[in-house]
């Protein structure tokens, strides 16, 4: 950085991005603003993200075939999820906060509200979270989740996937994004994964990976993620 | 250095709150953040800010996740967790609209000090719920700073007709000072679209 530029973060790219306003996605009509956003100046834009540290995570809170057992494993296809956490130039998102959560095999969520007709599993909750280690990276064990109805419109069912929540290194790299399975039929019925624009609409998929796949346990999914980073701008 | 996209944002649905928010909605799991950012201990003028989210119908939304971020009574930001233990302060909270009555979301916070020259206090919010692809950026500004207010240059470059849906309400109650602050997601019956920054 020379006297005249100042540490910011890179704008968010709208070509990357889903629409406010979807009409395949019916709840998005009532909920999308529809004033166009006010821009403001980088220089005035907060820069802090919230501070977390590695104690206030339980030892299991990356794994959840474990970290919600009451009485056996739960049941389904066990999975590794990883992969590395970026900003648009490459560089590894290191010590940020992955939040994770999902249905459990048979398609159904611990939420109270979700009254799909599909069995809970006592022994899994779907709620994870970790750290990324100095290279961006991630790492989840879990149970491959399940596909499950939707009320968006007739005969409506949500692919498989993972939600995941990110911070990254400012209050604005903010991003919530969900996780597909590659090979997923109903990916082009999905409102949600259609919505996002074309070209981008695969980095959304995972990746099977036999590297990452364990032998006699877990199959393995690769899933990068790219956030805002820091940028070089001149001083406005 | 190769340019990467970014990856596309999709909603957060309407099951994340034992991922998200554990703790408030009674699932056996810690959560991470709160609606208590203050501890008794912490210094400032402890508040309350309440509100709810309300749709374009002028409906209270009851699955959204409100996330706010602020400095401390000084001004300062919280930067380690064991700088938050110290000063009883945590500087992030997060709360779901779907365990209150009449879905409010309630923070219990200190009025934060203004982070620099010529900037009024004002508070960080992220807005996220089912039906919204992209979580939206806003800023809770206090009634009680009008002076502040008006000099503010983010505040100040809103359409001035806007500006009043960046303002909580303080009320001083029985309970201490409480700032109301409903959020809009469109221009309804109940009142104007909440601005929504490009941050």
């Amino acid at each position: 950085m020379t006297a005249d530029t100042v540490q910011t973060i890179s704008p968010r790219d709208w070509a990357c991005h889903p629409a406010h306003i979807d009409p395949g996605y019916k709840s998005t009509g009532l909920r999308g603003p529809k004033h166009a956003l006010v821009p403001m100046k980088h220089a005035l834009a907060e820069r802090n993200a919230p501070v977390y540290s590695a104690v206030q995570l339980g030892a299991l809170d990356n794994d959840m075939t474990k970290n919600a057992v009451m009485n056996g494993e739960p049941l389904g296809e066990r999975i590794i999820v990883t992969g590395r956490v970026i900003d648009e130039d490459g560089r590894p998102v290191k010590n940020t906060l992955v939040e994770v959560w999902q249905a459990n095999a048979a398609g159904r969520y611990v939420h109270k509200l979700d009254q799909h007709d599909a069995p809970l599993d006592p022994n899994f909750l779907g709620a994870g979270r970790c750290l990324t280690d100095n290279e961006g990276r991630y790492t989840f064990k879990s149970i491959k989740p399940g596909a499950y109805p939707w009320g968006n419109h007739p005969n409506a069912w949500r692919p498989n996937h993972i939600h995941f929540s990110l911070f990254g290194d400012y209050f604005a790299s903010r991003l919530i994004t969900q996780m597909y399975f590659p090979g997923d039929p109903l990916l082009p019925y999905d409102p949600m994964y259609m919505g996002a624009p074309e070209h981008l609409r695969d980095t959304m998929v995972s990746k099977f990976s036999l590297d990452v796949t364990q032998p006699d346990y877990a199959l393995g999914y690769v899933f990068d993620i790219v956030l805002r980073g820091a940028k070089a701008t001149r001083f406005e | 250095m190769t340019q990467h996209k970014q990856t596309p944002s999709q909603t957060v649905g309407p099951y994340f709150a034992y991922g998200l928010a554990p703790t408030q909605y009674g699932y056996d799991f810690k959560s991470l953040f709160t609606p208590v950012l203050a501890q008794p201990h912490a210094v400032g003028e402890h508040i309350r800010i309440t509100g709810r989210v309300l749709d374009g119908a002028g409906k209270p939304v009851n699955d959204a996740l409100i996330e706010i971020n602020q400095p401390d009574a000084s001004g300062q930001h919280i930067n380690s967790v064991e700088e938050s233990e110290r000063k009883g302060f945590a500087g992030f909270g997060r709360c779901g609209t779907g365990t209150l009555a009449g879905n409010h979301f309630s923070f219990e916070t200190v009025k934060p000090g203004a982070r620099g020259d010529g900037q009024a206090p004002f508070i960080d919010v992220c807005v996220t719920m089912r039906g919204l692809l992209l979580n939206t950026f806003s800023r809770i500004y206090f009634s009680d700073e009008a002076a502040a207010n008006a000099k503010d240059e983010v505040l100040s470059s809103v359409p001035a007709e806007r500006r009043a849906t960046l303002v909580a309400v303080r009320e001083n109650t029985p309970g201490g000072p409480v700032y109301r602050f409903d959020i809009h997601m469109q221009d309804s019956a109940e009142g104007k679209e909440t601005v929504f920054f490009d941050l």
